[in-house]
């Protein structure tokens, strides 16, 4: 190990030049981030419970046990959470809810990604007017209070859940926009893309295999930020009752409704709520440890 | 400098205007009139209602109609509440939020500032841990678990607050949400604060200010203050904005009749007018308030000339 913590090669046998891409630089600088790598094993826990879970617990997200109402956690008949005031099985709601945060966590940043990363690109790619008019509109998005424009959606299209994806996207790609235009405008003036523009590589080839490919660092760090930013936003719609509908139910649902009962129940609001908090603290960590990885200034 | 203010009021105008027209289209493509409820009038009725509110008209001049009126600070009738316009709803609601989002923006501000101040000066010591430690408290634990976990210990735990409720701006019922609002607030500030003290305590011209024999406190108060607290300014505006998402929480859950409780009830009620023009109204001030940021900033930093 030298003075930087990237392992050197010890006397390699055969003295042959063995390359090492950045890509395996970067894994084993996060391998070395303890926090990072324990987040990605505890987020994949939680990510596997929630989309097999309720496969195999015996209980329905939406069937009452009459027996035990408003019962705090036991092991009988697999109650693990307890149950809510109709009956229903709070682990496999919180389950189930985890599904629908996660998921619409993981669609509204997909869609987010990917526009931001063309939107930038394009308008870092193109420069002059097209640019600077691409980032005044990226600025006029920003200034923009983007959770009233997702309530004015489920107002008027009413309570739909990929209406909230959509909402939630149309303002989380604005970061992603203006810093992989930034990058894009140093990478513009490599050797490489003035090389593929001399033996004519039309634009739309050269953006998308040589620039976007060398965004992917900037990319994976600010998808990394948005993650947690996404699931917060689903469940704070979800707690103001303009999220997902009765009977399914998401983790911005369940702590709102643990939350007005917390006084006579506090399981009902606990589980929910520490397994959003873990989930986005697990975020944040990877997240952390993704932009350490990665970003080649802090090498 | 005005040459500035006016350009950075060519930003906002349109920024405005795409808000207004965006919401005003997707309004307009919702099924059904205001007139389709249960009670049906005759079609000569309905006719001179629909006269009498322009809607017999091209979009284009409906669009207009609704620009004008809102040029003349008109946003409308509500859909639900009978005799209410949506002006006397806001004229009731606004100064609640003001009150409560304003108290806690100051007080965050004042606060984070403080803390970051000493937490740059005694760097690793107690105070810069729990500084660093609650840095992320926004991020992981979001305002509607903070709040809930807030009325649990002092209203629910210890009796001492109401959990709840509003009486006339009545202080008993605005501590919480208030407590709850800068809660979520200040430790990005102090944050914010801590890092950019550091960054100027090291620069060359604290030296020479502490090489003159000048005394600590007249070093940080006179020379380092303004220039670390630059960044502060500028994140000031972003933080608004995303303070408004916790002022809605902070109100529905604390039920406070402000905007924000206002703007979920009018969702879930669908009732249109209200929402539109809340959107529109916050959007205006949410620029505004930008605005106002920006200029304070470029007055500030000595290095922006315009």
């Amino acid at each position: 190990m030298n003075e930087s913590g990237i392992p050197t090669v010890s006397a390699p046998v055969d003295f042959a030049p063995k390359g090492r891409s950045p890509w395996r630089d970067a894994r084993l600088r996060f391998q070395r981030n303890r926090a990072a790598v324990a987040s990605v094993v505890v987020l994949m826990i939680i990510a596997l419970a929630c989309v097999f879970g309720p496969m195999l617990l015996p209980n329905a997200y939406d069937s009452v046990d009459w027996d035990l109402m408003s019962h705090p956690p036991t092991r009988a008949n697999w109650h693990l959470f307890g149950t809510d005031e109709l009956g229903r099985d709070l682990l496999v709601r919180t389950l189930i809810g985890g599904r629908v945060s996660l998921m619409v966590g993981a669609l509204a940043t997909l869609v987010s990604v990917s526009i931001g990363v063309v939107w930038g690109a394009v308008a870092g790619f193109a420069g002059g007017r097209v640019d600077s008019l691409m980032m005044r509109i990226v600025d006029m998005a920003y200034a923009v209070p983007y959770l009233l424009i997702a309530i004015l959606v489920v107002t008027i299209f009413g309570r739909d859940i990929l209406l909230v994806v959509a909402a939630i996207a149309a303002f989380s790609w604005l970061d992603m926009a203006r810093v992989v235009r930034g990058q894009t405008l140093s990478i513009k003036s490599r050797e490489y893309v003035e090389a593929a523009r001399a033996i004519g590589v039309p634009t739309w080839r050269i953006i998308f295999q040589h620039v976007v490919p060398n965004l992917m660092g900037v990319v994976v760090i600010y998808t990394s930020i948005l993650v947690p930013g996404v699931i917060l936003t689903e469940s704070v719609l979800s707690f103001l009752g303009l999220g997902v509908q009765e009977p399914m139910t998401s983790w911005g649902v369940l702590i709102h409704d643990g939350a007005a009962v917390m006084g006579a129940s506090p399981w009902m609001i606990l589980f929910p709520a520490g397994a959003l908090s873990i989930t986005l603290y697990c975020a944040n960590f990877i997240g952390d440890g993704l932009r350490d990885a990665l970003d080649p200034k802090e090498r | 400098m005005w040459a500035y203010v006016l350009r950075r009021l060519l930003v906002t105008i349109p920024t405005v205007l795409a808000v207004v027209t965006i919401c005003y289209l997707m309004l307009h493509a919702t099924p059904g009139g205001p007139f389709d409820a249960e009670l049906k009038v005759s079609d000569a009725v309905l006719a001179n209602l629909q006269a009498k509110y322009h809607l017999d008209m091209p979009l284009w001049k409906q669009y207009l109609y609704y620009l004008n009126d809102l040029i003349h600070g008109d946003l409308g009738a509500s859909f639900r509440y009978a005799d209410w316009s949506v002006n006397d709803l806001v004229k009731r609601a606004l100064p609640v939020s003001l009150a409560i989002g304003g108290t806690a923006m100051v007080i965050a501000i004042v606060l984070g500032v403080g803390i970051g101040i000493v937490a740059a000066l005694r760097q690793n010591s107690a105070i810069d841990y729990i500084v660093m430690l609650f840095g992320n408290i926004g991020s992981v634990l979001p305002s509607f678990v903070l709040g809930p976990l807030l009325v649990l210990v002092f209203a629910i735990t210890l009796p001492w607050l109401p959990s709840g409720g509003w009486d006339d701006f009545a202080p008993r019922y605005m501590i919480l949400p208030i407590a709850l609002l800068t809660l979520i607030n200040v430790s990005t500030i102090g944050r914010i604060m801590r890092g950019s003290l550091i960054e100027v305590l090291s620069s060359n011209f604290i030296r020479t200010a502490r090489a003159k024999g000048l005394p600590t406190r007249v070093v940080v108060m006179r020379h380092a203050l303004r220039p670390a607290l630059l960044p502060v300014v500028s994140v000031i505006g972003p933080l608004a904005i995303s303070s408004i998402t916790s002022a809605i929480v902070t109100e529905s859950w604390f039920s406070i009749p402000g905007l924000g409780r206002l703007i979920v009830n009018g969702a879930s009620d669908r009732d249109y007018t209200l929402v539109l023009g809340l959107v529109i109204l916050v959007t205006v001030l949410a620029v505004f308030l930008n605005l106002i940021v920006d200029l304070a900033y470029a007055w500030l930093d000595p290095k922006i000339r315009y």
